[in-house]
């Protein structure tokens, strides 16, 4: 057996990245497609105030992530639905009253150490079962969503008001897809941290977007970049004692560009 | 009794009908005491210049946006209530889609059409049923059926979005400037269909539109909007007067080859 697989913490690791390397892009397709990528960053720093508050009040932070990502969520979307000010505007508005509030209590809590960089940059010889359980329950969840609602998901990602039109409760959909991606956001911290994992909910759907035809053939090859960032960034990050969540980040912009660099090959082959 | 017997509508029923509607926020009116009806099987032209409010007309009359005071009824039934959208087929001007690289192909496109409510299976289904072949053949774009629709031209987009609209068989099209950005052939393809759907399907066609000529020419009623309700009435009846005070020029030459090559 090869030496990366005699270590617990790289099979939990391997695991983690696989369920995130899915879920991430499996619902960053949606999003991209709304023009709501920078809502995965807007809730990455919600989820860094759940965690402040976590390590302020001794909980485990991921709990505390959930619900502050959650009402951060429902604030978001209810903010869209009564145009209360622009899209792009209100996850700005998000991310730094977040922020300011993480930077707060974090500063309370006395806990600008090794266990607040383990959130922010993700560190997986922490990753433990508890996550991984959270984790997979999660992908069952996702999973389930994306396939029933898939022409709900589908329409309104097209044009809402065409989906409206049509009968679709777009509001509902786009709050439990808002509600799910600041979870699978949060339960993703200590594989790819939160300030990377935004990456894996963007990075992959725009190689797909670009490749594939068809909107199933473009969730799958999403999600399939997303598990092979995972893997071959994981192993690199094993091998060549770098940083797990950069070296998985930087191998689905390697692919990115790899990708955009044959299309203009290619476009000058045939001219 | 049905509700058009209860508004006592017609024998074709009315489809749409605005009374005293109006529109706006921040204490301007969009449109101000809009009230005129769509019958069954009319083809209604509705003409204004820009930022007259036709845009907020079609949104209004789909329900989209409530009216602050009047009501709209699509079926007899407030348009933001309406939960009968089988029969409503809307074709937008430009759709959020066609700007983000959305992948899903013209047979994809057409099949949302069928959405008729929550059904947890469709995402295993990717067999293209007949509805939406014919749909497809109808309006030309059967041979694009593989192409994203991102892919194709401003007209072939209008066409795809057209058949979505067919595939729900319904009873009215709301089409807003359906001939913006397509070529002088791809609009003349656009108008046979139209004039197709409504004379032989009977199909109700509310069309907002920049093009003078094309309304004449198709259109059975024509309503003239500049915030208010200026002109409603059979295309023919339009004078010249009233077009050159609905767009404020003089339209002498324009309007006066029109009128004389279309009546």
């Amino acid at each position: 057996m090869p030496e990366i697989f005699q270590y617990d913490f790289m099979i939990r690791a391997f695991v983690g990245g696989v369920l995130v390397g899915a879920l991430a892009p499996a619902l960053g397709v949606f999003l991209v497609l709304r023009r709501l990528a920078l809502i995965a960053d807007s809730l990455s720093h919600v989820a860094l105030t759940g965690v402040a508050f976590g390590l302020l009040t001794k909980t485990f932070p991921p709990i505390a992530g959930l619900l502050a990502t959650s009402t951060a969520a429902v604030a978001i979307e209810t903010v869209r639905l009564k145009r209360l000010m622009p899209g792009d505007v209100a996850l700005a508005v998000v991310l730094y009253s977040a922020l300011a509030v993480a930077v707060v209590v974090i500063g309370l809590a006395g806990g600008f150490n090794v266990d607040l960089f383990s959130y922010l940059f993700g560190s997986i010889l922490t990753v433990n079962n508890t996550d991984l359980w959270l984790l997979a329950a999660l992908a069952a969840v996702v999973i389930t969503f994306v396939v029933s609602f898939y022409p709900e998901l589908a329409q309104s990602s097209f044009d809402t008001d065409l989906a409206r039109v049509s009968g679709v409760r777009v509001f509902g959909v786009n709050l439990v897809l808002a509600i799910l991606t600041g979870a699978t956001i949060t339960l993703s911290m200590r594989v790819v941290g939160v300030l990377l994992v935004g990456a894996l909910i963007v990075v992959p759907v725009m190689v797909s977007l670009r490749v594939a035809t068809g909107l199933r053939p473009a969730i799958g090859l999403a999600v399939a970049i997303g598990i092979g960032s995972s893997l071959f960034g994981l192993t690199i990050a094993f091998y060549a004692n770098v940083a797990a969540g950069g070296a998985i980040v930087l191998t689905s912009v390697g692919i990115l560009v790899l990708t955009m660099a044959t299309e203009y090959v290619v476009g000058k082959v045939r001219a | 009794m049905t509700v058009n017997e209860r508004n006592g509508s017609s024998a074709n029923g009315v489809n749409l009908e605005f009374r005293n509607a109006t529109y706006g926020y921040e204490a301007i009116d969009v449109v101000k005491d809009i009230s005129f009806t769509v019958e069954q099987g009319d083809f209604v032209a509705l003409l204004g210049p820009n930022g007259s409010g036709k845009t907020t007309l079609v949104r209004l009359a789909l329900g989209l946006v409530n009216p602050t005071r009047g009501e709209v009824l699509l079926f007899g039934a407030q348009a933001h209530r309406f939960r009968d959208w089988h029969q409503v087929g809307y074709v937008p001007q430009t759709v959020e889609g066609i700007h983000t690289q959305f992948p899903a192909t013209v047979e994809e496109i057409v099949s949302h059409g069928l959405y008729k409510g929550f059904d947890p299976t469709r995402f295993w289904k990717l067999g293209i049923p007949e509805s939406v072949r014919i749909s497809m053949e109808a309006v030309g774009v059967a041979n694009l059926r593989k192409r994203r629709i991102s892919a194709l031209s401003t007209g072939q987009q209008q066409r795809v979005l057209i058949a979505r609209s067919l595939v729900r068989d319904p009873k009215i099209l709301l089409l807003d400037e359906p001939e913006a950005g397509v070529d002088a052939a791809g609009q003349e393809q656009l108008y046979s269909i139209l004039r197709r759907l409504n004379t032989e399907d009977g199909i109700t066609i509310l069309m907002v539109s920049h093009d003078i000529g094309a309304v004449m020419r198709e259109a059975k009623t024509v309503a003239c909007i500049n915030r208010t309700l200026v002109f409603h009435g059979p295309a023919h009846h339009i004078t010249q007067r009233e077009l050159s005070d609905l767009y404020g020029l003089p339209m002498d030459v324009l309007v006066h080859d029109l009128m004389h090559e279309h009546r």
